[in-house]
């Protein structure tokens, strides 16, 4: 009874999503577009150092295809529920949110979920796909690393959801939380391995990244599609990402309980 | 057929409405100063990111495309200052989709003023001079590490003339995105994929893209004239495209050409557009 509330909840993020057409189709063009310039500038960097950061040409290109494909579905460049949460908050809504027999860290969970399951079929299928025709594409063998891939990108989805969630919750002390908001899209950008590989990363810099969380976004899955890591290895990085996953689900919790013990609704 | 006269009165006022709203806009940030401060240098930092993933490329390899870090920097501070330009003067042309759904739109229509002028200056956003001064940063940097030119009194004056004509040409972009959202309202991101995208691809160096590419922001989409021609008669290098040298003076020439384009095309979607009504 109480999961079919929550998949009733994803199912109903994926709809939201799926209505606005013109959006999907316009953020698969752009999408597609940087693709094409990041190609071409990561052709240029392979040619001169043909095996760095470990990948050869064809894997470095399915890495920007990739890192295309997950943009919107993980929020890379943020995006999603936590606008939502942030102005229930702000407005004082949240106490009728509180109130509802559903947890609400869940509930939103599962809507986010939902949301990503359609960025990622909606946005991130066709530019892969315009990508390989237009690139020779590192491709995944044998067939199970696709659904190992799959796998690496749920935890990173939940992963997101649980970074943000705590930026949403900043506004129950901020009211306002643009700051919070930007200074969390500043590190997905970066540490996500949005802008470049985290294995080009140079010295303590590149294992900083690379153990922060925001590295299960896309750096991970990545790195799973790509047979960087298998075996033992993908155990691993399952568990890095899941790791990650409790220990924020966990302080978003801990943060959620301490908010609402000292939510004042304005104006009363 | 309105007379000349009273055209260029018409743009008068709506330059002179743009100013007033976009000062109304800034005293209302101002009342929030460190609000203010804080997202203008998160907007620095944000666009400084892209300059740090190209630091790091550097790290790898000596040239990229055959060009060096100072001549890449040079391409970047050239094209991020002028995507800057444009997006202070006419960033906010992506909220017109947004207009048009929620219905607001209508009582622009019925205000003595262009309504042009008061999209442009709606919400004007004056913590995007971050994303100026990062890219004016990266050209001072270019600019002390290119030792290699010879600065001539033409060289200097082309970089100001490149800055302002390619804020022109961007912001030009910036209105011909926001007439298109008269057809799809929810379809603001193409927009992006020219004005953010040609930055991006600006950014690097013209010998690093396909030819097709190249032809295409050339003579189809024009966006070489924004820092790829001009550069490279700066740097004294070839552009990769047999093109007559007096492109390089050209930028000026193709802003206007943009701006008559992007007129246009506003004036098409503006009379395309039929309120819901109630």
């Amino acid at each position: 009874m109480r999961w079919r509330l929550y998949a009733l909840v994803a199912a109903g993020g994926f709809r939201r999503y799926a209505t606005y057409r013109a959006a999907t189709l316009a953020g698969v063009f752009t999408n597609t577009v940087f693709g094409f310039i990041l190609a071409y500038t990561y052709t240029a960097l392979w040619d001169q150092r043909p095996h760095l950061g470990g990948y050869e040409l064809p894997q470095a290109l399915a890495y920007v295809w990739i890192g295309q494909a997950l943009l919107a579905a993980a929020s890379l460049m943020g995006g999603g529920f936590e606008t939502d949460l942030m102005e229930r908050i702000r407005t004082g809504a949240i106490v009728t949110d509180l109130y509802r027999p559903a947890d609400l860290q869940l509930w939103w969970l599962a809507s986010d979920l939902g949301r990503g399951a359609f960025q990622l079929l909606g946005r991130g299928v066709v530019p892969m796909a315009v990508g390989s025709l237009a690139f020779e594409l590192a491709v995944p063998t044998p067939w199970w690393r696709w659904p190992a891939f799959l796998g690496s990108v749920f935890l990173g989805l939940v992963v997101s959801f649980a970074l943000r969630y705590l930026v949403a919750l900043s506004a129950f002390w901020l009211l306002d939380g643009a700051g919070v908001t930007q200074v969390s899209w500043l590190a997905g950008m970066f540490f996500s391995g949005m802008l470049l590989p985290l294995n080009l990363f140079p010295g303590l810099l590149g294992e900083v990244a690379r153990a922060l969380p925001w590295s299960a976004l896309l750096q991970v899955p990545a790195d799973v599609y790509l047979g960087v890591r298998t075996g033992w290895d993908l155990l691993a990085a399952y568990a890095f990402q899941a790791g990650w996953a409790v220990a924020l689900l966990t302080v978003g919790r801990t943060l959620q309980a301490a908010a609402t013990r000292r939510v004042v609704v304005q104006g009363g | 057929m309105v007379p000349v006269r009273g055209r260029l009165a018409l743009a008068r006022d709506g330059f002179r409405a743009y100013g007033l709203i976009a000062m109304m806009w800034v005293r209302s940030t101002m009342a929030y100063r460190a609000s203010f401060a804080l997202t203008t240098l998160g907007s620095f930092l944000g666009t400084g990111l892209d300059f740090v993933a190209v630091l790091l490329m550097f790290g790898h390899v000596e040239r990229l495309g055959g060009f060096s870090l100072g001549e890449v920097a040079f391409l970047y501070g050239v094209a991020g200052s002028a995507l800057g330009i444009g997006d202070l003067l006419m960033g906010t042309m992506g909220r017109v989709g947004l207009r048009v759904r929620d219905g607001t739109l209508d009582t622009l229509l019925v205000r003595p003023v262009p309504v042009l002028a008061q999209l442009a200056a709606d919400q004007f956003a004056l913590r995007r001079i971050g994303r100026i001064t990062q890219g004016l940063a990266v050209l001072v940097y270019a600019v002390v590490q290119l030792d290699e030119v010879q600065w001539t009194p033409l060289k200097v004056l082309m970089v100001p003339m490149m800055l302002l004509s390619g804020g022109a040409i961007f912001a030009a972009l910036f209105t011909m995105g926001g007439a298109f959202q008269f057809l799809a309202q929810d379809a603001a991101e193409v927009q992006s994929a020219f004005t953010f995208g040609g930055n991006a691809l600006l950014q690097y160096p013209p010998t690093v893209f396909a030819k097709d590419l190249v032809r295409g922001v050339t003579f189809l989409l024009p966006l070489a004239f924004v820092n790829w021609i001009p550069v490279m008669y700066v740097l004294g290098r070839p552009y990769p495209l047999d093109v007559p040298e007096w492109f390089a003076f050209a930028p000026p020439v193709v802003a206007v050409g943009f701006w008559v384009v992007a007129g246009l095309l506003w004036r098409a979607g503006l009379r395309s557009y039929r309120s819901t009504g109630s």
